[in-house]
């Protein structure tokens, strides 16, 4: 057998898991889809001596529209129902883009939104995607529940703001604004490994064409998705041409701090962030020039 | 060890009922406990798609559950693909186009393939590409992977009609 021994709980509804989370702490670890947990415990990467199986909570498996066009997402909700929600489709064009990057269909049919979040590879895009979309989570605990801002929650490796007694039980993405101008791009080994970097860009543009405000975030070079606030800011109030998109994807480029690893190299991913700026760039804001003429 | 679990799973149509320490994955209890040893069983990390089945009609990798999540569930192999007189139309066409050599990759690409065009009856090239990414063939036979689906999807389709 390839994982190390544990206990096994599957818990009924999310009272009960919270009370075993509460019991349990440290020991435990959630197992959602188990496309990131089952690997590491079938490497005995991870030993947990408990394992707390939550795919029997309904409840945390909903997509509901909120009533201001915002959208609430339990954190249990597969991916593929996510990549195949008409609602999604229809209402965030970025996060409809973004799904079937994660990972392959396989995977996507197990893996959890939820999972992938609280999971906080640095390679992921769901973690950047909800920096971008400035989503909320909802931690619950047997004593409580509170919510956190995705910028505050990446902390760093595999390192999120969660407690060892909190499980994520919501995701909430703000409402689409029809303006948006976005993009998503990666760069990987085969289509759905996870990326040697990545980008998201979410942005709006005045009426004079010139920047209102734009989000960048890069994922796959650093601990934890990264807010590029350097050339965010020096795109604020510029006219969106080519000349600012260069200067915007050369910011990245020399402010990212990434790793080499087995699969690419700091200089490497720093020349490659760069570019993904600015074809993401480029594409966003001819998606949002398009928005601006309806 | 820890405690053992009662679980009853129907595989095939066939119900099964076992006693499973909690950390034995589903590959393992098809191939060890069920002795079903066509869904093979590669990398074990999720990476190489070998071991994909159907549970509750979707493909997942059977190497990335544990058995346990599978009480109560209904599973596909690579067994149930064919009717006892004559192969699945894509069995057909992987034979017919030399989609396989070694045939280790070749039961998790044909569960792939069968959940895929349920799902995609008449899909195009690009979209075979993409469903079948998450497999991997290192006999290098991809092409003939590819155009073993595109052949099998429109007798699966005028089969289904049929129905």
């Amino acid at each position: 057998m390839k994982p190390a021994p544990f206990e096994y709980f599957a818990p009924q509804n999310l009272p009960e898991a919270l009370e075993l989370l509460e019991q349990y702490g440290e020991e435990a670890k959630i197992l959602a889809g188990g496309q990131s947990l089952m690997p590491l415990m079938n490497l005995r990467l991870a030993r947990p001596k408990v394992v707390i199986d939550i795919n029997r909570l309904s409840e945390l498996q909903y997509i509901a529209p909120g009533s201001n066009g915002d959208l609430a997402v339990g954190a249990l909700t597969r991916q593929r129902t996510v990549e195949r929600s008409d609602f999604v489709q229809r209402e965030n064009p970025l996060l409809a883009a973004t799904i079937p990057l994660v990972s392959h269909a396989q995977i996507r049919n197990r893996g959890t939104i939820g999972g992938r979040i609280a999971h906080a590879d640095p390679a992921a895009e769901l973690p950047a995607l909800s920096v971008a979309l400035g989503a909320e989570f909802t931690a619950r605990s047997a004593r409580g529940q509170r919510v956190i801002q995705s910028q505050d929650f990446f902390l760093g490796y595999m390192t999120t703001a969660l407690q060892p007694t909190e499980l994520l039980t919501e995701i909430h993405i703000p409402a689409w604004d029809p303006g948006f101008g976005w993009a998503v791009g990666e760069v990987s080994r085969r289509e759905g490994d996870f990326a040697l970097v990545g980008a998201i860009v979410l942005l709006r543009l005045d009426e004079n064409g010139a920047c209102e405000n734009a989000r960048i975030v890069l994922f796959g070079v650093g601990a934890a998705p990264v807010r590029m606030r350097k050339a965010e800011e020096m795109l604020r109030g510029r006219r969106a041409d080519g000349k600012a998109i260069a200067e915007a994807a050369g910011i990245v480029s020399e402010d990212l701090q990434p790793d080499s690893d087995l699969h690419a190299s700091a200089e490497y991913r720093k020349e490659v962030g760069g570019t993904l700026t600015r074809r993401s760039l480029v594409e966003a804001i001819s998606r949002a020039r398009e928005a601006t003429k309806r | 060890m820890s405690r053992k679990h009662n679980i009853i799973v129907t595989v095939n149509g066939k119900t099964y009922e076992r006693s499973v320490e909690p950390r034995m994955t589903l590959v393992d209890l098809l191939r060890d406990e069920l002795a079903l040893t066509g869904t093979h069983v590669g990398c074990e990390h999720g990476v190489c798609g070998a071991c994909t089945i159907l549970m509750d009609g979707e493909a997942i990798r059977s190497c990335l559950t544990l058995a346990v999540q599978a009480d109560g569930g209904h599973l596909m192999t690579v067994e149930g693909l064919a009717k006892p007189e004559e192969l699945h139309p894509l069995q057909k066409a992987f034979q017919e186009r030399h989609a396989l050599q070694c045939g280790f990759c070749t039961p998790g690409f044909l569960m792939t393939a069968y959940a895929f065009l349920e799902e995609t009856p008449a899909p195009t090239e690009a979209q075979v590409r993409e469903a079948i990414s998450g497999n991997i063939c290192r006999c290098t036979g991809y092409l003939p992977i590819i155009q073993a689906i595109l052949e099998a999807a429109p007798i699966i389709r005028s089969a289904s009609q049929e129905r």
